[in-house]
């Protein structure tokens, strides 16, 4: 039996990565990588807690997570296409026409 | 117990009928009436009027086989308000079911007869589009009559004697921007208003009579009333009765109020027949005969009321002796006539009023609508004359004249100087004029003969200077109506109108006809003979069982002898040597001022001018110009409020305080907004990552406030 600190410890790594591919990346297609990477993360530590109180509520959170995490991603995918065909970049430091 | 109750009241449930039935003729007309033809609006109307005619047969009915007792039939409530409660309850008992007969009786056969008249009246002043309004305002007429005799407390019966006003304002001013020749003026409206202010006054005093009822006694509900008045103060229902007399001088037409009704001639006649003179001006003496139970406890009340009618009754008629115009003598015959019924119930006698009113309301009828066939007649006979002579004249000129071949001389179809010989002309009419004019100087057998008899015979019995009063009024009106009959029918034409008049239709003759019939036959309701008294014992009923006076041949025979030398007299003055054209009356020379005063209604319109009229004009200049213009305008908001605030903002709001201390502030305020917002726009980069890294630190901010707090 693994101790659920090992797991933490790996959501917390995964979490970290994802978050800090979002601050840097400039593709909008990797921080969306890097996003999923965040969610998963915390997937991970819902089902390392469930695992360890012996309650399912967890995983069926975990669920609801990859339901949402789904339908962000083809929203966001859309977007992005929608946002290239307007500029013919995807670059997301060009995005910034609510500069103020 | 309940069952029987609904099969013994027998056919009360109709009694929201009475209203309903004009309502919807009313509601119809006014909806579908433009898709109908004038014959169709006729038909609706008259039918409406005639279904309230057959439920008043059918409650007199019940009230019959009930043998008198009061039948109630509540409707709605109206409003509950502390202690006071007031429905809309239908009342039927033997008084108010003789109304409801005669109201709708007389009423549907004036419909009928207006079916004719106004088809020629809306075509001789080309406004054919009012033919339905007029049978609109009818039926409204009808079902406001019908609420005030049926209500069952003095506050329906207010609702009722208010509606009757209103349809007596709108009927005078039918034709309100034109006379009877279409000629632009505004005498009728005139008229309107004058009948609607005089009855504002009458109205005054019943409202007053009504605030001490409930004041004094609690109630509006008759029963009630009559109940609480035994146990009240006497001086308090003499002021009720007093007070209530105002209003019935109102609607009634007597003394000093009566001067709306001659002018509310300006009316359609078919108006004139039914509200002023059969049934709305009857209200009064409705009302009086209702408050029976009040009137009785107080006799100085009711001498007073006796002297006011007896008072009216001859002063009307010596003002009908001097007048010209056709209706207006009729309407001074009405005033006259009511002043016989105010004085019969005011001497309690209110067997004998009701009998007058409903005989009254035949032959009044009847001598009105006869009239209206000979104005129309005239009108007609004016037409043809205007054509005749189109017809002859040059081509040239009658193209010129065609454009106005309306009347440019001055004709009035309703003088009787226009008229004569016209029974000729006019047969059908002139022996249905003859009839109502025996009725109404009361020959016998005619209705008149008996009812007025009746009253005089109570007046002799009790109040001989009211008897004396009467019996000269009832010369007077056998005269008057003597001179008419001259006047109109005999002698040669003095118009070239008259010589070409031509007799109305049967829709206009057949309803005279009946009227006719029961012009003569009325008296057979109330025959002084034992045995005979049917009304008085069916009124009974309701006022209490009086006894039936018989025949007194002195009283009858004095007032027959009167009334025959009265109609002699007149043939002796008009009828022998007919009038000529532009001949003065012949009375004129040998009376002297008296004709004049008769002429000119003995100044009262003048008076009233002087003493009423011209100071309250005055006074509303003064109001307008000095009290509003001068004092409250120049003065209050001038002077002191404009110059109060002008003061006070030249002192508190000069510019120095404006500029540096409010303008300052607002603009600062400005200023101040605009460097925090430029400042404030730095944040906003447009860099996604920048914002997903101030997301990161807050999340990071917010998570370790939580756990370390």
């Amino acid at each position: 039996m693994v101790k659920v600190d090992y797991y933490i410890i790996l959501s917390a790594i995964l979490f970290i990565t994802g978050a800090l591919g979002v601050l840097v990346r400039r593709n909008p297609l990797i921080i969306f990588m890097s996003v999923e990477l965040m969610l998963n993360a915390a997937n991970l530590a819902f089902v390392a807690f469930a695992n360890m109180h012996n309650n399912l509520d967890g995983q069926i959170f975990v669920f609801f997570v990859m339901t949402v995490a789904a339908a962000e991603v083809a929203v966001g995918l859309a977007l992005i296409v929608q946002i290239f065909k307007a500029k013919h970049s995807i670059n997301v430091d060009d995005i910034n026409s609510l500069k103020g | 117990m309940h069952l029987t109750e609904v099969v013994n009241n027998g056919f009360l449930f109709l009694a929201p009928w009475l209203v309903f039935a004009p309502l919807v003729g009313l509601l119809i007309n006014s909806i579908f009436g433009h898709k109908f033809s004038e014959r169709g609006v006729g038909a609706v109307a008259s039918l409406a009027s005639g279904a309230a005619f057959v439920v008043s047969i059918l409650l007199a009915y019940s009230v019959s086989i009930n043998h008198g007792e009061v039948l109630r039939w509540k409707l709605a409530e109206w409003m509950h308000i502390g202690n006071l409660s007031l429905d809309w309850t239908f009342r039927v008992d033997s008084l108010s079911a003789t109304m409801m007969l005669v109201v709708s009786g007389v009423g549907t056969l004036i419909h009928i007869y207006a079916i004719g008249y106004m088809h020629e009246d809306v075509r001789f002043k080309h406004e054919e589009n009012r033919f339905r309004r007029f049978f609109i305002f009818l039926n409204l007429f009808i079902a406001s009559m019908m609420i005030l005799v049926s209500g069952d407390s003095y506050m329906m019966l207010f609702v009722g004697w208010e509606g009757v006003g209103l349809c007596s304002f709108l009927l005078i001013g039918f034709w309100f921007e034109m006379d009877t020749l279409a000629r632009p003026s505004w005498a009728n409206s005139d008229a309107a208003k004058k009948a609607f202010i005089t009855n504002r006054v009458g109205d005054f005093g019943f409202l007053i009579a009504g605030f001490l009822m409930f004041w004094h006694l609690g109630s509006f509900q008759f029963d009630a009333v009559f109940e609480n008045a035994t146990h009240a103060e006497p001086w308090v229902i003499v002021l009720i009765t007093l007070f209530m007399l105002i209003g019935v001088a109102g609607k009634s037409a007597q003394i000093p109020l009566y001067i709306w009704l001659p002018d509310a001639m300006a009316g359609p006649t078919p108006v004139s027949a039914l509200i002023h003179a059969a049934t709305m001006v009857t209200a009064g003496v409705y009302l009086v005969t209702r408050s029976a139970p009040l009137y009785s406890l107080v006799p100085q009340a009711q001498y007073i009321v006796a002297m006011t009618g007896a008072a009216t009754a001859l002063f009307a008629a010596t003002i009908a002796v001097g007048q010209y115009d056709i209706k207006k003598v009729l309407a001074y015959s009405t005033i006259s006539q009511l002043g016989f019924m105010v004085a019969a119930v005011g001497m309690g006698a209110y067997v004998a009023g009701m009998f007058h009113l409903i005989t009254h309301a035949f032959f009044k009828a009847l001598l009105f609508l006869s009239a209206g066939s000979v104005i129309l007649g005239l009108e007609r006979g004016h037409h043809h004359a205007e054509h005749a002579r189109h017809a002859e004249e040059p081509k040239g000129k009658h193209k010129k004249a065609e454009h106005h071949d309306e009347h440019h001389e001055v004709f009035d179809p309703g003088d009787m100087r226009n008229m004569g010989g016209l029974r000729k002309t006019m047969p059908v009419t002139f022996w249905l004029y003859m009839i109502g004019t025996l009725a109404l100087a009361g020959i016998f057998p005619f209705a008149g003969f008996w009812s007025k008899d009746e009253i005089l015979l109570d007046a002799s019995l009790h109040f001989t200077s009211i008897y004396w009063q009467l019996t000269i009024a009832a010369f007077f009106t056998a005269f008057y109506m003597g001179r008419q009959i001259w006047m109109v029918f005999f002698g040669e034409a003095r118009h070239e109108a008259a010589a070409h008049a031509e007799e109305s239709p049967k829709v206009m003759t057949l309803p005279l006809v009946a009227l006719a019939v029961l012009s003569v036959a009325g008296g057979a309701l109330n025959l002084p003979f034992e045995g005979y008294h049917n009304l008085g014992h069916w009124l009974g009923y309701t006022l209490g069982e009086v006894e039936g006076l018989p025949l007194n041949l002195q009283v009858a025979g004095i007032s027959t002898a009167l009334a025959l030398s009265a109609i002699f007299i007149s043939w002796l003055i008009y009828g022998r040597k007919p009038l000529k054209i532009g001949q003065p009356d012949p009375l004129k020379k040998p009376l002297g001022f008296i004709f004049t005063g008769m002429e000119n209604k003995w100044f009262v319109d003048e008076g009233y001018f002087a003493l009423i009229i011209s100071p309250f004009k005055k006074l509303s200049q003064f109001l307008a110009d000095v009290i509003d213009w001068k004092f409250w305008h120049d003065f209050v908001h001038d002077t002191i409020i404009f110059g109060t605030y002008n003061w006070v903002s030249s002192i508190a709001l000069n510019d120095y305080a404006d500029q540096k201390g409010i303008d300052a502030f607002a603009n600062g305020l400005g200023t101040w907004t605009q460097n925090f917002s430029t400042a404030m726009r730095k944040i906003q980069n447009g860099f996604v990552r920048s914002y997903a890294l101030s997301v990161l630190f807050g999340v990071v901010f917010i998570l370790g406030y939580l756990l370390l707090k």
